[in-house]
């Protein structure tokens, strides 16, 4: 396949590899522990595994993966809440396919589904905005979902319902931001990350600017990565160089696809439409201030929230997983008591277990190279 | 209400209506028009059946094929009911002649249960049941008994279709999921995926442009050809729901032997890749209605490809991976690179990732 087989040349990823070796190994004397980088993206997480990275890489390199699956982080308390929405008799619930597995405390959308919920899987807002258009009698309710990679086109589309006048078209907002989140990781005091591989989408709408602090206030390197083996590999590289030299900065691998500013198009019809919630829960990490949007008021109209009375449900995670401490590396997947047992992507008990991007899904799919059972 | 091609001794019946309307599940007189002038006359090409309930086969006949009866039954709810490269028709006569082919019977005859929803088209049937008619026939297998009923709207989607069939195993011939060994080579006789992407890609609500036609095939000639290259074929499997992945992992536990795929070496077509990259799936999971996963011995596996590749059913075949004792029960795929990763179950349907 043109423009993909290139970045999955292996003649390119064994001397990368090589060089990833040569260089970790300069790095690692007086070091007590491996070098560890996060990739933040749940995307990323994917392609490691895909790709069985991690067995390919010397032993003093270990990837710690990050809180970006938009899937993963989402409390179980909002699913109760789609669910509540979706049962509404008047309500076509539509979402993204992932979505629809995810465990709330009483049922997945799935389950709903199969009980007479009309639940449907759409591949963009803009699906979801034509069914509200051809069902005129019913309210339609999208299920607002990811990061800032997924939340311009959400935007935009409740931009394009309010041009057009579509009366029964909402979005159950559930969009979340990853700076604030970042930040939350860095100022816990044994955070013991060497390095980001910075997520590539996202990037591609906000731009590198926001990341800065990273460098400057904690003094790690993050470079923005593509999704592609030989991407992963190269930002690796980067991250190790910069090691090497004692710098902390902020690179961009994924030129070919992120603009430093990010899109401006993407970045106005985001700021038209939402605005930061005072905190937001996520999985496995609890309320993290200004980490969630809102529609704002001038598209209050189309705000499910505030259109139906959502039970907005807390449900505390259960207490025997530790996704917490695995999404900041402080535990391996295979080290929480749960793992594999008590929680399967069958029957997901913790966050992590739910979509393919979830480490723990991954390291019970995939196999970690490492340590878990394989 | 089990003798839908039962014949009446009167001028042929012919259904007027353009929907199929309950009473034509009735037992009257608008379910043999039905019945007269839709299934039997499609599917009596190869001679009229006998206006019994029930089909019946000489012993002896059966018994100088082979010395074991092959036995199996599918049911087919698909939608749409047509897309590139076939329909539910073709799936289901494909689909139980395969099945009864991979356990090395020769297919016999078929049975086609029919449950319609009210309303559908009559025209609409009369395809589906014509590309049934065309495909057994194309195969040498004969419909010879079936079953109709008409359900009340909502009761189910269109059209459901349960073939059953009936084959003898060739003598001697024992080939099982069990029967895998350390040192095996696994292949394929062609481009993986396709059944699968073209059915998600005629739901439509991609607009991808791609045209990606399914791979619907009897493949009982095949199985034929490849029987008498490797008469030691360990295990044969078309690789349906679930695709090539869960016959493997089948394979794998059933024969207690690790499995090792080799990524570079499984075929796929340049527009399934692409919309498997689109989309966050996994070709190998994808359905497929015309591929066969066989495990041979290792000193027939060239002369199984070779006789493969000169048949056009397997022009693409290939040799994806081998039997090893390493990992009892594992499927590992060595990627491009030399990494691995562990090939498991699916626990639902594949669901497209967000990002």
């Amino acid at each position: 396949m043109r423009f993909v087989d290139e970045f999955r040349d292996p003649a390119l990823a064994t001397a990368l590899i090589r060089e990833i070796g040569v260089l970790s190994a300069r790095l690692e004397r007086g070091r007590a522990n491996p070098i560890a980088v996060m990739e933040v993206c749940g995307g990323h997480t994917h392609a490691i595994f895909r790709y069985g990275l991690e067995g390919l890489l010397p032993d003093l390199i270990e990837f710690v993966h990050g809180p970006g699956c938009p899937v993963c982080v989402l409390p179980m308390g909002r699913v109760d809440d789609c669910v509540a929405i979706a049962e509404r008799p008047e309500v076509i619930f539509a979402t993204f396919g992932d979505a629809m597995r995810v465990p709330g405390s009483r049922k997945s959308l799935l389950q709903a589904k199969a009980e007479g919920a009309d639940v449907r899987m759409v591949y963009s807002p803009l699906d979801a905005l034509e069914l509200a258009r051809r069902n005129p009698g019913r309210e339609v309710v999208f299920f607002g979902l990811g990061f800032e990679t997924t939340m311009p086109s959400t935007a935009l589309t409740v931009l394009r319902a309010a041009r057009e006048g579509i009366a029964n078209f909402s979005v159950f907002c559930n969009h979340i931001t990853i700076i604030p989140t970042l930040r939350a990781l860095l100022e816990q005091p044994d955070f013991g990350i060497d390095g980001f591989i910075g997520p590539g989408h996202v990037s591609m709408v906000i731009g590198t600017a926001p990341y800065r602090f990273i460098a400057q206030e904690f003094g790690r390197p993050l470079v923005v990565a593509g999704f592609e083996p030989i991407d992963l590999l190269q930002s690796l590289l980067m991250i190790l160089r910069q090691m090497a030299a004692g710098e902390a900065r902020i690179e961009n691998q994924y030129a070919r696809v992120v603009p430093e500013q990010g899109n401006p198009a993407a970045l106005k019809a985001v700021a038209q439409v939402y605005e930061p919630r005072p905190t937001f829960e996520w999985r496995g990490l609890g309320s993290i201030a200004g980490s969630g949007v809102r529609l704002t008021e001038p598209y209050a109209a189309f705000d499910a929230e505030r259109r139906f009375a959502v039970p907005d449900i807390k449900v505390a995670d259960p207490a025997a997983c530790r996704c917490g401490e695995v999404l900041t590396g402080a535990v391996k997947p295979w080290a929480c008591p749960v793992f594999g047992t008590g929680c399967t992507p069958e029957m997901p008990l913790g966050a992590l277990m739910v979509s393919s991007e979830g480490a723990c899904a991954a390291y019970y799919q995939y196999g970690g190279v490492r340590g878990a059972a394989a | 209400m089990n003798s839908p091609f039962s014949l009446s001794r009167r001028a042929p019946r012919k259904v007027t209506q353009p929907f199929v309307t309950l009473a034509h599940g009735g037992g009257g007189t608008a379910m043999r028009d039905l019945i007269e002038d839709v299934f039997l006359e499609a599917f009596s090409g190869a001679g009229h059946p006998a206006p019994e309930d029930q089909a019946r086969f000489d012993l002896a006949a059966l018994a100088a094929k082979g010395d074991r009866l092959a036995f199996t039954t599918d049911a087919f709810v698909v939608d749409p009911l047509f897309f590139p490269g076939g329909d539910i028709g073709t799936l289901a006569v494909c689909g139980t002649i395969n099945d009864l082919a991979v356990g090395g019977a020769r297919p016999v005859a078929l049975s086609c249960a029919v449950i319609i929803e009210e309303g559908l088209p009559v025209e609409t049937l009369r395809r589906v049941v014509a590309s049934m008619a065309r495909t057994a026939a194309e195969a040498g297998v004969a419909i010879v008994t079936g079953d109709t009923k008409v359900v009340a709207r909502g009761a189910c989607d269109k059209l459901f279709l349960t073939t059953t069939g009936i084959g003898v195993v060739r003598a001697g011939l024992d080939v099982g999921i069990a029967k895998g060994r350390p040192g095996d080579v696994v292949l394929v006789n062609g481009l993986l995926g396709d059944h699968g992407a073209a059915i998600l890609n005629a739901r439509g609500d991609l607009a991808l442009e791609t045209p990606i036609e399914s791979d619907c095939a009897p493949l009982h000639d095949l199985i034929d050809v490849l029987i008498a290259a490797a008469p030691g074929v360990r295990m044969m499997r078309d690789a349906t729901r679930g695709g090539a992945a869960a016959v493997l992992n089948e394979l794998a536990e059933a024969s207690a032997v690790g499995v090792r795929l080799r990524e570079l070496d499984v075929p796929l077509r340049p527009e399934v890749n692409g919309f498997c990259e689109i989309l966050g799936l996994d070709p190998l999971y994808l359905a497929n209605e015309g591929k066969l996963v066989a495990v041979v011995p290792p000193e027939e596996a060239q002369a199984a490809l070779d006789a493969w590749r000169a048949h056009p059913l397997g022009r693409d075949a290939a040799a994806i991976g081998r039997l090893v004792a390493e990992r009892p029960g594992r499927v590992v795929m060595e990627t491009r690179f030399g990494g691995e990763r562990i090939v498991d179950m699916l626990v639902g349907d594949q669901l497209p990732r967000i990002c």
